[in-house]
């Protein structure tokens, strides 16, 4: 029996004012193979946590400031689910 | 005089900064693992290159909360002389001793190659017996050495003169084909603003012999040396 996990999404996106030459890269890649309307791509990160019950959302915030992102260079978004089948 | 060579898992230059102390400038150097709680005995401390704890996450992301590096934010907050060299550059922006990040080059390649840098500064512990605007040779190996702040911090780091390096041609100019990964402003290294904390992507542990093509990072650890001797009272 699984029980109830909680599942946490972070999102990690290069803020705007940071060039993101892997985004162009990417861009430029779709453009070759067909995609041709594509106007920009940007690259970031995406984490998947999963607890046994719910963290401190203080604690979370702190976490994904301090070490999941780099708040000089990157902005995170923080999604909650209830259940891990969710 | 005792000078600390940090190693973490996938350090590269460790090996490269501990002979260039020892076998260079025959001074005692010895490595202190990523898990030790304290520099205590040691009055430099000098971060290597690499890939510490395999650049997961981000470059140094996780090699900042090691107890290491813990215990050198706090000596370094206390004055002694730090130096962080490729990783240990980002390893020490990371930490926040230094202000800014390093992300990846603008070409998207990986550089490997000699630059030319100017000396911006002589007022820190490793360019103390460097003239400013002096030229050094040495090479560049890294994929993520693209110097970024936001242009507040860029105008406190002029105004200050917390620049230390920048890259530039052959003549002393910093122009965009000497800048090997679209670092701003070609800064190539910094200092804190007490001026004992300075961080670099070039490599002087990689050039500190003539058979190494330079002997000019030589100077650097020269500089420190000379200053750890005289800050010893007889």
């Amino acid at each position: 029996m699984l029980g109830t996990l909680m599942k946490v999404h972070v999102i990690v996106m290069p803020k705007q004012s940071v060039l993101d030459p892997q985004g162009v890269a990417v861009r430029n890649a779709l453009k070759d193979v067909g995609l041709d309307t594509v106007e920009s791509v940007r690259v970031g990160k995406f984490l998947e946590l999963e607890f046994r019950s719910p963290p401190a959302e203080m604690k979370l915030e702190e976490v994904c400031r301090d070490l999941l992102s780099n708040p000089v260079i990157e902005d995170y978004t923080i999604q909650y689910y209830s259940r891990a089948d969710s | 005089m005792k000078i600390a060579v940090i190693q973490f898992p996938g350090s590269n230059c460790d090996q490269d900064c501990l002979r260039a102390l020892t076998d260079g400038l025959r001074v005692p150097a010895e490595y202190l693992w990523h898990k030790e709680t304290s520099v205590f005995g040691f009055d430099a401390v000098v971060l290597p290159g690499g890939f510490s704890y395999g650049d997961y996450l981000r470059c140094g992301a996780i090699a900042r909360f090691s107890p290491i590096v813990k215990a050198i934010v706090r000596a370094a907050n206390d004055g002694m002389p730090v130096i962080g060299i490729c990783n240990g550059f980002q390893i020490l922006c990371e930490a926040g001793l230094l202000p800014g990040a390093l992300i990846r080059n603008q070409s998207l390649h990986f550089v490997c190659q000699p630059v030319w840098l100017r000396v911006e500064t002589g007022e820190t512990p490793f360019t103390a017996k460097l003239d400013k605007e002096r030229l050094l040779r040495m090479p560049v190996a890294h994929g993520e050495g693209s110097y970024f702040a936001e242009p507040a911090t860029l105008a406190t780091l002029q105004s200050k003169r917390q620049v230390v390096f920048r890259y530039v041609d052959e003549s002393g100019k910093s122009t965009r084909e000497s800048n090997p990964n679209g670092s701003v402003l070609n800064i190539a290294g910094i200092c804190n603003e007490a001026r004992n904390v300075v961080g670099m992507m070039p490599h002087p542990d990689r050039a500190w012999d003539r058979r190494l093509g330079s002997e000019d990072g030589k100077l650097l650890f020269e500089s420190l040396v000379g200053k750890l001797e005289s800050a010893v009272i007889p």
